[in-house]
């Protein structure tokens, strides 16, 4: 029963990462200009066009393209970028190795901090800490990712003189310099993502302490503390690993902007970059390596929960 | 403890016999009572909106005149006789304020055009998928399925990197995104009045489609509806801006709020606020938004609230 609702969802992630694959493809290249008159610009001429179209393979019809492009990605061949002329697989290399890095940094930091304070905001509801967290909260998440940044630049880099205000790596720091560097935008994240996660953590207890059991406990006399760690927490786990999963997908569109400002040379900067220079191969390939993140995290969430639910992992 | 349940519990059924004080077939009376904090910030986004309209009547300088003395001042007077710069100037010496003020129409107008626009696709596919349900409800949530799988941060910058940046397409490109959280909502609502008793009735009594879509579905709909807009707005305010701060949305020399932030962000290390007015403006906007939304849902059962949590 379980083992089968678990494969659906996994069907349900193929399909989904599929329909993505279209959808990213579709959306690059059916559309008006193709790479040929976007490469010779001006310079373009009916031959040197129909030319390069048949390097590039664009003169064959689109589902064609599409499935060779489908299968060169899963072979690991992910084309060649337009500006330059280097392979995409090598450029994505190590940017995508500082960005995993950063989102695991990030990962590790804030799901404690959330879990706890989320957890504490619970069990205290109403009090003046509690009204803090929910304002605060409720504040960073309706603020663009840039704001925070902006703001922890002025406190920590302008006014304090802490640390630097951009996170450029040459690749032989030490560990120390490294920290210093990874900091502003680790903070960023941090805040961003634990504002997500505290609001989610709290109201998932919440809601398990509004149903009939707890009511059942809170009447034989339990104190707080215990039915909030003994027996709301239990129940809530599946919840919160949700919440945490879909943090951490949410995490990709924070990556993208923290990148960005502070000039951290990461995947998301180099999509960026090539969206400005409208390098559609390099585009594609980010974007479904973000894509293709957001969908497993998301699937993972998913079948998190499934396990999580103890009538769904010992069936009558 | 055992009190606080008991009071509860006595609240819970006072509400119940409220509910019951009314006659069954009148509407239920809705209540516009705000806390002093939600009053607090309507009036913050009154007042961006009144800015959306005046703005660049009561601007000091036009939005792209270069008048100040240098880059990046403080507020100043200039000696020159160009007049106060009560923000400062920018990096190319433009004024802060009369940047933020025509920025307003820009940041505030192209989402909601964009919101309104994807509530005119949300709501009318949404109600449509309800109500004829079968193959054409599995073919429009399947692409909206699809479509919500994505970020929207990567949707928006897949699109504007094939077709470029311009304010139709931002508008366009918004629109469809949000779209698909407003449709998961219309037809949600929708199918819930759909099998209510009245809309029972009036089928019963011949009425067409469209009237019990007019009558009966909207009516009911529009006050979740109605709340909604508010997230969704700010969402969209997020997601505009988000791609300005790129330099992917509105592009220069147009003010708008997002942009601005990036322009002068090289001025932060000397310590200038330029880049900071506009997000504090886009954060009042939306803090303010967000507050109200919170305010009318924690009165209607926190059913709302959950939803931006």
């Amino acid at each position: 029963m379980m083992m089968r609702m678990v494969w659906q969802r996994v069907g349900i992630g193929l399909a989904t990462l599929w329909v993505v694959s279209v959808i990213v493809f579709v959306a690059t290249s059916i559309l008006p200009g193709d790479v040929a008159q976007i490469v010779l610009g001006q310079s373009a001429t009916p031959e040197t066009l129909a030319a390069l179209r048949a390097e590039l393979g664009l003169d064959q019809p689109g589902y064609v393209r599409y499935f060779s492009w489908l299968g060169n990605m899963m072979a690991g061949d992910l084309g060649i970028s337009k500006a330059g002329g280097a392979t995409i697989s090598s450029l994505i290399g190590g940017r995508l190795g500082n960005t995993l890095m950063m989102a695991g940094l990030v990962a590790l930091i804030s799901i404690p901090i959330s879990i706890a304070l989320g957890l504490w905001a619970a069990m205290h509801p109403g009090t003046w800490l509690d009204r803090i967290i929910t304002f605060g909260t409720l504040s960073t998440i309706s603020v663009p990712e840039f704001f925070i940044a902006t703001i922890a630049v002025l406190i920590l880099a302008v006014e304090l003189h802490w640390l630097p205000s951009t996170a450029y790596m040459t690749g032989d720091e030490t560990f120390g310099q490294l920290l210093k560097a990874l900091a502003m935008p680790l903070i960023t994240l941090v805040i961003v993502v634990s504002a997500q996660m505290i609001r989610m953590t709290r109201a998932g207890i919440l809601n398990v302490m509004s149903s009939p059991y707890i009511e059942m406990a809170i009447l034989k006399g339990v104190p707080r503390r215990r039915i909030i760690l003994r027996h709301a927490f239990y129940n809530a786990i599946g919840p919160i690993v949700n919440v945490i999963a879909l943090n951490l997908a949410y995490l990709v569109s924070g990556v993208v902007i923290v990148e960005t400002i502070f000039a951290y040379p990461g995947l998301a900067k180099l999509m960026i970059d090539g969206v400005q220079t409208r390098d559609l191969p390099l585009v594609q390939a980010c974007a479904m390596i973000f894509c293709g993140t957001y969908v497993v995290l998301i699937l993972l969430a998913d079948i998190g929960s499934i396990l999580s639910n103890p009538r769904l992992r010992n069936p009558k | 403890m055992i009190e606080q349940v008991a009071k509860e519990k006595e609240q819970e059924v006072l509400a119940e016999l409220d509910s019951f004080a009314e006659l069954p077939d009148a509407p239920p009376k809705r209540k516009f009572r705000l806390s002093w904090v939600g009053y607090c910030a309507s009036a913050v986004v009154a007042f961006w909106l009144i800015i959306c309209l005046i703005g660049p009547s009561i601007a000091p300088f036009h939005e792209m005149d270069m008048e100040g003395d240098d880059s990046f001042l403080d507020a100043y007077t200039s000696e020159e006789g160009y007049g106060t710069f009560h923000l400062g100037t920018d990096y190319l010496g433009r004024d802060t304020l009369s940047r933020i003020l025509f920025g307003a129409r820009n940041t505030i107008g192209i989402s909601l055009a964009a919101t309104l626009l994807a509530y005119l696709m949300g709501i009318t596919l949404g109600i449509l998928a309800a109500v004829k349900g079968g193959w054409i409800d599995m073919g429009i949530s399947r692409v909206n399925d699809a479509i919500l799988a994505l970020p929207t941060i990567m949707l928006g910058l897949i699109v504007i990197a094939a077709l470029g940046s311009s304010i139709p397409i931002l508008i366009g490109t918004a629109a469809v995104i949000y779209a698909t959280s407003v449709f998961r909502i219309a037809r949600a609502l929708g199918q819930d009045i759909m099998v209510q008793d009245f809309v029972e009735a009036a089928q019963t009594r011949g009425e067409g489609i469209w009237w019990i879509i007019r009558a009966e579905v909207l009516p009911n709909a529009a006050m979740p509806l109605a709340t909604d807009f508010g997230l969704r707005l700010v969402f969209v305010v997020l997601f505009i801006s988000s791609l300005s701060f790129l330099g992917l949305g509105v592009q220069p020399p147009a003010s708008d709020w997002g942009s601005m932030v990036r322009e002068n962000l090289q001025g932060l290390t000397y310590g200038s606020w330029a880049s900071i007015w506009p997000a504090c403006a886009i954060a009042s906007f939306t803090i303010s938004i967000n507050l109200i939304v919170d305010d009318i849902s924690a009165k209607s059962g926190g059913s709302l609230a959950k939803k931006m949590v």
